[in-house]
């Protein structure tokens, strides 16, 4: 099957800096991928790149098989939040959807977005302006979803939310995936909101991409090992280790779901656990392939 | 309709949470054959978890024959765990509440109910449920 997003060496480079570089993924068709990283790791860059909206400096990216930008199609097939939800102020709820429709024509589902406003009771008439921050992050998501896309890119839409309207914008977006065809790529600097609705990860650190995969396989493949600070070090690539005087915790990568190594003892990790490892060791990566580490 | 939640704390992996959920529900009578579960939808926005968790769920219950789904109908419970014992749980679900009652007045709190259940459980099987 074709992935929904496929990049390959893609690369960006603004003036001097490279926002982005050799970057190599595929993003398989149904998965709510996360993409997360520092600021500046290339996340937006790789997102606008993705819908079309930069040109790559070098390499290729695809959206179902096909250039974004080049052709209308495949344009029409891709739903963009960017960052601050942006909306035009002074304009009403519904006037948006009044462009979205005359922009979109004929693939564009005016009867399931009113519906989707109306819902979450919010008013049509008024102006954009006027809305709550989660009520703007409502709108922008229905006019996204609005092109009935099957990829749906979401920059950081919760990041300005408060707790209870971030649960909804993401319980909400939960319940359209389960009913349409969907293909979701969604960042955030809150990798707690990322667990249990993201299946699949992109770490980018530095420019590149740093991990990929199947959030299930990471997590299977990797734990954390807790031990006193002298113990001899296990088996298995140390993705991360932090010490206290006595105690040493270590995350590492071990496809074996064998005893630990006495005097270690074992513990699952979470995705934020997972994330934040390689976060503070930009050095260490995991990547797809035949040797299975990078 | 039965209403699913996820303990983030907990190592069972999400999906075999929800499947342990219908289980628990089947072995207490809570779901009876004939009832249907939430959509995938339903659980998806309610836990606010990927949809493919909740139909990882439903497959692997179909697979030991609780539950079926029915197209454009919904999955529906078709198994039972209750066994001839569960006419026999309101009486006892009473007397545990007055025995819980008793132990909240002597003041323990609900780890140390957890902890003294399961020791005296594991006790009282390891002596052959004399």
């Amino acid at each position: 099957m074709t992935a929904a997003l496929e990049t390959t060496g893609l690369s960006k480079r603004y003036g001097r800096t490279w926002a982005l570089r050799d970057c190599t993924l595929a993003v398989p068709q149904g998965r709510v991928a996360a993409v997360v990283g520092p600021n500046g790791a290339g996340k937006t860059t790789l997102m606008r790149l993705a819908v079309g909206l930069r040109r790559p400096t070098r390499g290729s990216v695809s959206v179902f098989g096909r250039t974004p930008r080049d052709d209308a199609a495949s344009l029409a097939r891709v739903g963009f939040v960017a960052q601050e939800t942006p909306l035009y102020r002074d304009l009403t709820v519904a006037d948006h959807l009044e462009m979205g429709r005359r922009l979109n024509g004929v693939g564009w589902d005016q009867p399931s977005a009113a519906e989707r406003l109306g819902k979450l009771s919010i008013p049509l008439d008024r102006r954009a302006g006027e809305l709550s921050g989660g009520q703007r992050a409502q709108v922008a998501l229905t006019i996204a979803l609005a092109k009935r896309p099957d990829l749906l890119v979401l920059d950081e839409p919760v990041a300005s939310l408060d707790p209870l309207a971030r649960r909804t914008f993401l319980s909400e977006l939960m319940g359209e995936i389960a009913t349409r065809e969907l293909t979701v790529l969604l960042s955030s600097h809150l990798i707690a909101d990322l667990e249990h609705r993201c299946d699949y990860l992109v770490i980018l650190s530095d420019a590149r991409v740093q991990v990929l995969g199947d959030v299930e396989e990471l997590l299977a493949s990797h734990r954390a090992l807790v031990g006193p600070v002298d113990a001899p070090s296990p088996n298995g690539s140390i993705v991360s280790s932090h010490s206290t005087d006595r105690q040493r915790t270590l995350v590492v990568r071990s496809e074996a779901r064998s005893p630990a190594p006495p005097p270690w003892a074992a513990q699952p990790i979470s995705l934020e656990d997972l994330v934040l490892a390689y976060l503070s060791e930009p050095g260490a990566g995991t990547l797809p392939g035949p040797e299975g580490t990078a | 309709m039965i209403g699913f939640r996820l303990d983030g704390r907990s190592n069972v992996v999400p999906y075999l949470q929800l499947v342990e959920q219908v289980r628990q529900a089947l072995r207490t009578g809570l779901l009876e054959p004939g009832d249907r579960l939430p959509t995938v939808r339903e659980v998806a926005e309610s836990v606010s978890i990927n949809p493919n968790t909740v139909l990882k769920a439903y497959r692997q219950l179909e697979h030991e024959g609780l539950v079926e789904g029915r197209p454009g109908q919904g999955t529906f419970v078709v198994g039972s765990l209750a066994g001839p014992s569960l006419a026999s749980h309101a009486a006892l679900r009473r007397e545990l509440r007055a025995w819980l009652r008793k132990a909240h007045t002597a003041g323990l709190e609900p780890e140390d109910i957890e902890a003294l259940f399961g020791t005296t459980l594991h006790a009282f099987e390891a002596e052959g449920a004399a």
